[in-house]
């Protein structure tokens, strides 16, 4: 299964999209969060969230969610550091939004690729409509 | 005895920190008011990481590189951390460097700095200190200059690359939200990165000349 990588500034806030996220997942799911500094001070760490898409991969990819700044920078600082080979895409899409779609896409047995256009589908999903 | 990269990376730990309020100061003009606070605390942890008796620059910067990564926490923690890795990559197994060694290493920065935050010179950012000082050295290399002279011109076109960021606005990150307003403040990366460059004269002149 395509694993899910959550990325935030903070650790609440990633906390609460992994929690978001697994509610509407399902109970299979392979979901994991990195969120905020070791020592739980706002900020991105790319050797933690290395060790983030490490675990959420079971050989099927990983698809990484972040959020602003640098939790992109340090993502892809993250998958440059990977001495593995995973294949590891970063979604163009807002983190929540696009968690729960990846997810949802994930547990039904999407593609990487397949589930990544779901996470970047959430962009267009107008809410008021 | 430490060896002399750990020195050199001492003192530029030390002048980071030192400027912590002033790189805030500017960080909060015209970004999110961390700058200063997340390399300092990068640097703290990188003096306190550190082995003091390893001679092998490539490796030494490497663990720079790698703990700026994991502690600095903004988008100067990708940026240098990536820069100290690709000045590591330039002068791997070494324990001495020429100055056509720096030249490479600090080539090796710019195109890692580029490559990671996917800018160029004139967007307001670190590139406007290095590119220049970049330039400046090469010059200065090619008419023959000695090492004092070199990394006097590499620092000086990294001070008036820091005067140029004033003049234009930001394109790349917080401050690019700021369009027109960011004109009148000068860069913090881009000063970030003159202090290191100022660092690494200074510990040149003191130990090594």
């Amino acid at each position: 299964m395509v694993g899910i990588l959550i990325v935030s500034h903070s650790k609440k806030a990633a906390e609460g999209i992994y929690e978001l996220t697994v509610q509407m997942a399902g109970e299979d799911h392979r979901v994991l969060a990195v969120g905020g500094m070791e020592d739980g001070s706002i900020g991105t760490d790319a050797i933690r969230i290395k060790e983030g898409i490490e675990k959420a991969d079971d050989g099927d990819g990983v698809l990484l969610l972040a959020d602003l700044g640098s939790g992109i920078l340090s993502s892809q600082t993250a998958i440059d550091l990977l001495e593995e080979d995973i294949k590891v895409e970063i979604a163009d899409a807002p983190i929540l939004e696009g968690a729960v779609s990846a997810a949802v896409q994930a547990a039904v047995g999407g593609t990487l690729e397949e589930v990544r256009e779901a996470a970047e589908l959430a962009k267009q999903i107008s809410k008021l409509d | 005895m430490a060896s002399k990269i750990y020195q050199c990376i001492e003192k530029i730990g030390n002048d980071i920190i030192e400027n912590k309020e002033f790189l805030t100061d500017l960080d909060r003009e015209i970004g999110d008011a961390d700058h200063g606070v997340n390399m300092a605390r990068g640097f703290t942890e990188v003096l306190a990481q550190l082995p003091k008796d390893e001679e092998d620059m490539g490796k030494v910067l490497k663990k720079v590189g790698m703990t700026l990564l994991s502690k600095v926490g903004g988008a100067s923690g990708p940026l240098y951390g990536t820069a100290y890795m690709k000045a590591a990559g330039a002068v791997a197994g070494k324990t001495s460097i020429t100055l056509s060694d720096g030249k490479e290493m600090l080539e090796a920065v710019i195109g890692g700095v580029k490559m990671r935050g996917k800018a160029q010179r004139g967007e307001k950012t670190m590139l406007d200190a290095l590119e220049p000082a970049m330039d400046a050295l090469t010059k200065a290399i090619d008419e023959g200059k000695d090492t004092e002279e070199c990394l006097e011109a590499m620092c000086q076109a990294a001070q008036e690359g820091v005067e140029f960021t004033k003049t234009i606005r930001a394109t790349k990150g917080r401050a690019s939200y700021l369009g027109e307003r960011s004109i009148g403040h000068q860069d913090p990366g881009a000063t970030s990165s003159l202090i290191t460059l100022r660092a690494i004269q200074a510990f040149y002149l003191d130990n090594l000349k």
